[in-house]
């Protein structure tokens, strides 16, 4: 019989059905399991420390999502995330949930590598992203249209800076809406004549493996790691390790582990600074 | 084993049994559908009662997290898109299925009609990649910034072309030999009888489809995401970026809370209340047209 | 005929040929724009490691392995009810009664409801109502929900093709109708049922939309049905959109999804072609 003779096939997908449904009642679900959501930012450092955490102790599997500081946030409050990772303090109405700091990072605008422009101040900053300079040209670049790209609306970064030009997000004139940093970064680095905001260790991780863009002072402070530990860089803010209740057990060794000496490597080839108390 | 009946007037005790499970079964297949619209409506119930509707077309703006939803610009944006895309595609499509029906060789016919087929099953991630990839460069180099409505109309247009093009090639197939011949023994040229005869037989199943397509155009989400810039506003010119209704659930699912997760169902309740009225629309074309191959 | 409608008759003759162009033309610019951009990174490494770098390096074994299981859930609870809905609409229930009525029209509205739609509703009924969070599961039985009406009406217009003079010998012949239906109309009816079976694959593995909040992003191999998977069609999303130098595995990963769907077209064309054969049965 030839196995495409449609009656053994259907055959074959019965067969396989059966063996599926056999399959679904050995299923176990992995008893020693964590999902952690939130912020783009801390999702990559928590992926490695997670993966070093799960070559210690196996049996252990953890899951690690994006999607935004408040969805961390919302899923720990909901109960669909044991975690929750946030890319900023935490505000006076969080007072359910309980912090605990990993690492800390800047916010740095970000160019493409060719782009002329070497500084701008804080008002040429703010009239770009609010539409009221619309060519490089005005502050001294090439004369080509400024494509303003901008975070979405939930994402800590976008807060972070709101807060520092003293914005609104109804007064920013995007062009392009992106969500997550490496998002921000690839159009960046699509784009000529693209400017955005992203994470300092995101920016200087894809920066060293190539990505063409370049990190842009802010206040005449340079966007570099060194500038985030010595204080001296305005816009940094702590990555936090959001629960709601006192951590027990699976999580809290999992969080005393991300704030153990053990996995400083890991914090700074992700380009952030250790976290010092 | 094969049963067989006592009594050929009846249903065996064998059939009433495997009635039963055929019903359940099919009524089951039923009511996912009415699950569906339960779930939309208790999930956007709270949007429902707190926010009065007009709030959806007079608020200042779509900034949830400033208690601002206005929807109009995001209908805008759906709306262009999608009539955008319909412009395009509709004489594309259409030039396609009479090019198969009346216009090429039997071969040709065959290998044109597996390639739409072909194009048709394309997943529209990958439709929305290859946009992101080189449309969007090519539409930067023109004017920036690229993500635009034009790159989601050039999208949705391939994506919905396939549609009118299947749908479309089988009605002006459906029209009598008869009708043809006879056109052409009155002297018809091939497009006077394309024209006069076969597309004004052939219309009702052509408006068919084209309204499917519409409703596919509409409720496309991850193509038009990738390329369209995802900015909340009524868009300017061609070369603006929008952000559709679908495009908007997804983005902003993940971290919508209460009172604007209430409003993401709200949108998507009212998407497929959309949809479903051109399913109606389509079939009750369908059904008052007339069944050519049955006249004699 | 005078010349003006000779000039018409050119014209559009011309102009339809121009439009066939365009399309052939535009679908093979994105056929080789994939081929070019991943062929090189294809390899059998590619299709069985495990993703390292967000992507960038590795392969998509465990990709392709949730999204086997996520298509088996999927197919699983789908095919029951749709071949058995398929059957009572084909054979017990006349299309004018009123049941008739409302499951076809229900599933034709089904057929229609965006795939972001049902991505909400399996996200609050499957992942938060049922418990089931973030996991091939619940990303599974929302397929299932959306294979439905393909199903369905495959299998029933496969089942109404079978000639009425099966039914009638075999009443003649005093069998049962459920007899009847497994031993003659169900077998003639099999290729229909396989080419929408693989019509269901076909859709099923496109879907994006309706797997970002059900089944989730993890790209690690799903340990259980209810551990989250990324299927093939949202790592491409994944790739392209938030990975900088993603570009070339999403070619890679696009062009083995476009190569599945066209095994898949080639299988359904096999399949379609033997209901025009005629069947002969043995007297």
């Amino acid at each position: 019989m030839n196995i495409f003779d449609s009656k053994s096939f259907l055959l074959a997908c019965f067969v396989l059905v059966t063996a599926m449904l056999n399959g679904i009642t050995c299923a176990n679900a992995a008893s020693q399991r964590l999902v952690l959501t939130g912020s783009s930012t801390v999702a990559p450092l928590v992926g490695e420390i997670a993966r070093r955490f799960e070559t210690i102790n196996p049996g252990v599997r953890i899951d690690v999502q994006t999607g935004g500081s408040a969805r961390g946030i919302l899923d720990i409050r909901k109960g669909t995330a044991d975690i929750g990772m946030v890319s900023r303090a935490l505000k006076p109405d969080e007072t359910d949930l309980r912090a605990f700091a990993i690492a800390l990072d800047g916010v740095s605008i970000i160019l493409h590598a060719n782009n002329r422009v070497n500084t701008l101040s804080k008002q040429q900053i703010i009239d770009i992203f609010t539409g009221k300079i619309t060519n490089w040209k005005l502050v001294g670049g090439a004369d080509a249209r400024i494509t303003v790209v901008t975070k979405a609306e939930g994402r800590s970064t976008l807060e972070l800076f709101l807060h520092y030009f003293q914005l609104t997000n109804s007064a920013i004139k995007p062009h392009i809406i992106i969500g997550d940093n490496p998002q921000g970064i690839k159009i960046v680095a699509g784009n000529p004549h693209a400017i955005g905001y992203v994470s300092i260790g995101a920016a200087e991780y894809e920066a060293g493996r190539g990505a063409p863009i370049r990190l842009m002072p802010l206040d005449g402070v340079d966007a570099s790691v060194v500038n985030v530990r010595n204080g001296t860089f305005p816009l940094s803010r702590p990555l936090n390790l959001i629960t709601s209740r006192e951590p027990q057990g699976l999580i809290q060794r999992f969080i005393e582990f991300a704030r153990s000496p053990q996995i400083h490597d890991l914090v700074e080839a992700q380009y952030f600074v250790l976290f010092r108390d | 084993m094969i049963w067989s009946k006592r009594n050929i007037l009846f249903f065996s005790v064998t059939d009433k049994l495997v009635l039963i499970v055929l019903r359940l079964g099919a009524v089951i297949a039923a009511l996912v559908m009415l699950l569906i619209l339960i779930f939309l409506l208790t999930e956007s119930w709270p949007a429902l009662i707190q926010i009065t509707p007009t709030r959806f077309l007079t608020d200042a703006s779509w900034h949830p997290l400033e208690s601002t939803y206005n929807l109009t610009p995001m209908f805008s944006g759906t709306l262009l898109a999608s009539v955008g895309a319909l412009v395009l595609a509709i004489p594309l499509g259409l030039a396609s299925a009479l090019f198969i029906v009346f216009y090429a060789s039997a071969r040709l016919a065959t290998s044109y009609r597996r390639l739409i087929e072909l194009l048709a099953g394309i997943p529209s991630v990958v439709f929305g990649f290859w946009g992101l990839t080189t449309l969007v460069p090519l539409i930067t180099q023109l004017h920036p910034p690229g993500a635009s409505l034009l790159a989601a109309i050039l999208v949705l247009t391939l994506m919905i072309l396939p549609t009118i093009t299947l749908t479309a090639f089988s009605a002006p197939q459906a029209v009598p030999d008869e009708f043809l011949r006879g056109a052409t023994a009155l002297g018809l040229s091939r497009w006077g009888m394309i024209s006069g005869v076969a597309l004004p037989a052939a219309r009702i199943g052509i408006v068919a489809g084209i309204i499917l397509a519409a409703g596919r155009a509409i409720g496309e989400t991850m193509a038009v995401l990738m390329v369209a810039g995802n900015v909340v506003q009524h868009p300017a010119g061609l070369f603006d970026p929008i952000r559709t209704l679908a495009a908007n659930i997804a983005l902003e699912m993940a971290y919508a809370m209460g009172d604007h997760r209430a409003v993401l169902f709200v949108t998507g309740f009212l998407l497929m209340l959309l949809i479903i009225i051109l399913a109606v629309a389509a079939d009750w074309l369908k059904k008052n047209s007339q069944d050519w191959s049955a006249s004699s | 005929m005078n010349k003006r409608l000779l000039y018409r008759d050119h014209l559009a003759q011309w102009l339809i040929y121009l439009a066939v162009l365009t399309v052939s033309a535009v679908f093979i610019w994105i056929l080789s724009d994939l081929t070019r951009g991943g062929i090189t990174h294809l390899s059998w490494d590619f299709l069985t490691e495990s993703p390292h770098d967000a992507g960038r390096s590795g392969g998509i074994g465990p990709i392709l392995i949730s999204t086997f299981w996520i298509l088996l859930v999927a197919l699983t609870a789908a095919l029951p009810l749709a071949w058995t809905a398929a059957i009572l609409l084909a054979e017990f229930v006349s299309s004018s009664s009123r049941f008739g009525i409302i499951v076809r029209f229900s599933l034709q509205v089904l057929a229609g409801v965006p795939s972001i739609v049902f991505g909400l509703f399996g996200n609050a009924f499957f992942s938060i109502y049922l418990g089931m969070g973030f996991s091939i599961l619940s990303g599974g039985l929302t397929l299932a929900c959306m294979l439905l009406p393909i199903l369905v009406s495959t299998a029933k217009a496969g089942l109404c093709a079978v000639p009425q003079s099966y039914r009638l010998s075999a009443a003649a012949l005093g069998m049962s109708k459920t007899a009847s239906l497994i031993h003659l109309l169900l077998p003639a009816a099999a290729p229909a049922l396989a080419a929408g079976l693989l019509l269901g694959i076909g859709r099923a593995i496109a879907e994006t939309a309706a797997l970002i909040f059900t089944s989730g992003y993890v790209d690690r191999v799903p340990g259980s049905l209810l551990d989250s998977g990324r299927a093939l069609a949202l790592h491409i999303f994944d790739l392209s959109m938030n990975v900088p130098g993603g570009d070339q595995p999403a070619y890679a990963s696009a062009l083995v999804l476009v190569a599945l769907l066209l095994c898949i077209n080639i299988l359904v064309i096999k399949f379609a072609y033997g209901l025009q054969r005629k069947r002969i049965m043995p007297v």
